[in-house]
C-alpha cells in the first residue's frame, strides 16, 4: 500500500482537494484523479515539454514534480485556457498557423507559449526559438510552432 | 546500493518541512532525501540508483532557503535559489553576470524554473554546470544539521560522481561568496551535442581580476572531464598576474591537459574532451589579452 498525502490547490481557478500518492508525479494526478488528459506523457524525465504546466506563474515539466508538492499552488494546465467567448489566442495561433501536426506536443508547446508570453508579450524569433527549446515536435513541424508563438504575441498585445 | 534492475525502495514517510527546524529535524535521522525542485531526484526516482531514502522531505516551503541576497560584501544565495532567478536578479546581473551566463545554458525553460542551486551542488553530478562558477567565486557551501552549522569550500565539497562531503543528516541552506570586485572577469563555455537540454561534454569556467591583459588571482574549472568538478591550480598559478602570450598560452593549454581527467564515454571520447577543454582555454586566454 502505497502511502497518500492530503493536498489541497487552486485547479484552472478552483479550489481542489486530492489524496495524492507521495511516489506520483503531477501529471499522473492531474491525467489520473482529475481526467484531465490535455497534459501529455511522453519522456517521462524533462527532456521533451510535452507535459508542460505553469505552477505559481513558472512553466515546468509535470511529470518531475511530485504531486504531493502541489499543495497551496496555482495550477494552470491547457485545459484551464477554455473561456467562455471561445478558445485561448495562444490556442487560436497554433491553429491559423497550421503549427499542429500529431498534436501530442501541442499542448506542452500551447503552455509553454503562454508561459513565454506573460513574461515578454513580444517574442522575437530567436526568443521563440530559445524560451522552446525544452520541447520536442517528432513531427518537426518547428517552423509554424515559431512562428504561431510570434503571432500569439501579437495578438495578446493588440 | 542497489542492483540496477530493483526497484527504488519505497516512500514510507513524508513530511513537508514549513521551517528550517522542521526540516532539520526530518533529516536528523539520516533517512530523508531532501525535495527542492525534484528535477533531478523525480528524474532518478526509478532509476533504481539508491538515492532516495524512505522519508521524502519537501523543503521547498522552508522561507530561510530562499532568497538572494549581499551584505558586508558578501553575496548569499539561498539553496532553493533557481536558474531562472540567477537569470532574473538584478543584483546578480549587475555583480555576477557570470552566473546569469551559466543559467542560460543550463538545461531548458522549464527546467531552469525549478532547478536549484542548492541541488545541483547536492546532486555532484561530474557535469553539474552552475558549480562551476561557484568554485570560479571561491564559494563556501552552509550546511545545516540538527547537529549545528558548518561552512566549508565547495572546491572540497565533492568526492567523486554523486558522492559528497555531505553526511545524511545535513542540508544544503545556501552559497556564499565575496562580491567580486571591480575588474572581476568570469566567462562560461559549454560543449554538448545540441543548445538545449546537453549534459555538458566539456564545460569551463575562468575567473579572475582582469587588467591590462592579466588575469589576476584566476580560477579554472572544468566541468565533465573528471569524476568531480576539476580544478587546475598548476594552470592558474602558471598564468597568474602574467601577459598572456603566445607561448604562455601554449603552456597553460598543455599543463592544463595533464591537470583534467576525462574518460570515453558513449557521451565523448577522452580525446574530444581533451581537445575541446583546450580549444575552450585557448579562446578565452585570447580574449583577455
Amino acid at each position: 500500500m502505497s502511502l497518500t498525502h492530503k493536498i489541497t490547490f487552486a485547479l484552472n481557478g478552483k479550489p481542489v482537494r486530492a489524496d495524492a500518492d507521495v511516489a506520483s508525479s503531477a501529471l499522473e494526478l492531474l491525467r489520473g484523479a482529475f481526467e484531465l488528459g490535455g497534459t501529455k506523457l511522453a519522456c517521462g524525465e524533462g527532456e521533451c515539454g510535452a507535459c508542460t504546466i505553469i505552477v505559481d506563474g513558472r512553466s515546468r515539466n509535470s511529470c518531475l514534480m511530485p504531486a504531493v508538492d502541489l499543495e497551496g499552488r496555482e495550477v494552470l494546465t491547457v485545459e484551464g485556457l477554455w473561456r467562455e467567448d471561445g478558445i485561448d489566442p495562444v490556442q487560436q495561433a497554433f491553429v491559423d498557423e497550421g503549427a499542429i501536426q500529431c498534436g501530442f506536443c501541442t499542448p506542452g508547446m500551447i503552455m509553454q507559449t503562454k508561459y513565454l508570453l506573460s513574461r515578454n508579450p513580444d517574442l522575437t524569433a530567436e526568443e521563440a526559438e530559445r524560451g522552446l527549446e525544452g520541447n520536442v515536435c517528432r513531427c518537426t513541424g518547428y517552423k509554424k510552432i515559431i512562428a504561431a508563438a510570434i503571432g500569439a504575441g501579437t495578438g495578446a498585445r493588440d | 546500493m542497489l542492483p540496477q534492475n530493483k526497484c527504488p525502495p519505497e516512500i514510507e514517510d513524508y513530511v513537508s518541512a514549513q521551517s528550517l527546524a522542521e526540516a532539520v529535524a526530518a533529516m536528523a535521522d539520516g533517512q530523508g532525501s531532501a525535495l527542492a525542485g525534484g528535477s533531478d531526484l523525480w528524474a532518478q526516482k526509478d532509476s533504481g540508483n539508491g538515492r532516495m531514502r524512505k522519508r521524502l522531505v519537501n523543503i521547498n516551503r522552508v522561507p530561510d532557503l530562499r532568497g538572494v541576497s549581499e551584505a558586508g560584501g558578501v553575496i548569499r544565495l539561498g539553496a532553493l535559489t533557481t536558474m531562472t532567478e540567477l537569470l532574473e536578479s538584478t543584483l546578480l546581473r549587475d555583480k555576477v553576470p557570470v552566473l546569469a551566463k551559466t543559467a542560460d545554458r543550463f538545461a531548458s525553460s522549464q527546467i531552469r524554473n525549478v532547478a536549484t542551486i542548492g541541488g545541483n551542488i547536492a546532486n555532484a553530478s561530474p557535469a553539474g554546470d552552475a558549480v562551476l562558477p561557484l568554485i570560479g567565486l571561491d564559494a563556501q557551501v552552509e550546511l545545516v544539521s540538527k547537529r549545528g552549522k558548518r561552512s566549508l569550500p565547495l572546491d572540497s565539497f565533492f568526492r567523486g560522481p554523486g558522492k559528497t562531503v555531505m553526511e545524511a543528516d545535513e542540508l544544503i541552506a545556501a552559497v556564499e561568496f565575496a562580491t567580486p570586485p571591480k575588474g572581476f572577469h568570469g566567462v562560461f563555455c559549454k560543449s554538448g551535442p545540441r543548445p538545449a537540454l546537453e549534459i555538458s561534454v566539456v564545460a569551463m569556467c575562468l575567473t579572475g581580476i582582469l587588467k591590462g591583459g592579466k588575469l589576476t588571482g584566476p580560477r579554472l574549472v572544468f566541468g565533465a572531464v573528471g569524476p568531480t568538478p576539476m580544478r587546475c591550480v598548476k594552470t592558474e598559478a602558471l598564468i597568474d598576474g602574467k601577459a598572456l602570450d603566445d607561448a604562455l598560452i601554449a603552456e597553460a593549454l598543455a599543463i592544463m591537459a595533464t591537470e583534467i581527467a576525462p574518460i570515453d564515454d558513449f557521451r565523448a571520447s577522452k580525446w574530444y574532451r581533451t581537445q575541446m577543454a583546450q580549444t575552450f582555454l585557448e579562446a578565452e586566454l585570447n580574449a583577455c589579452r
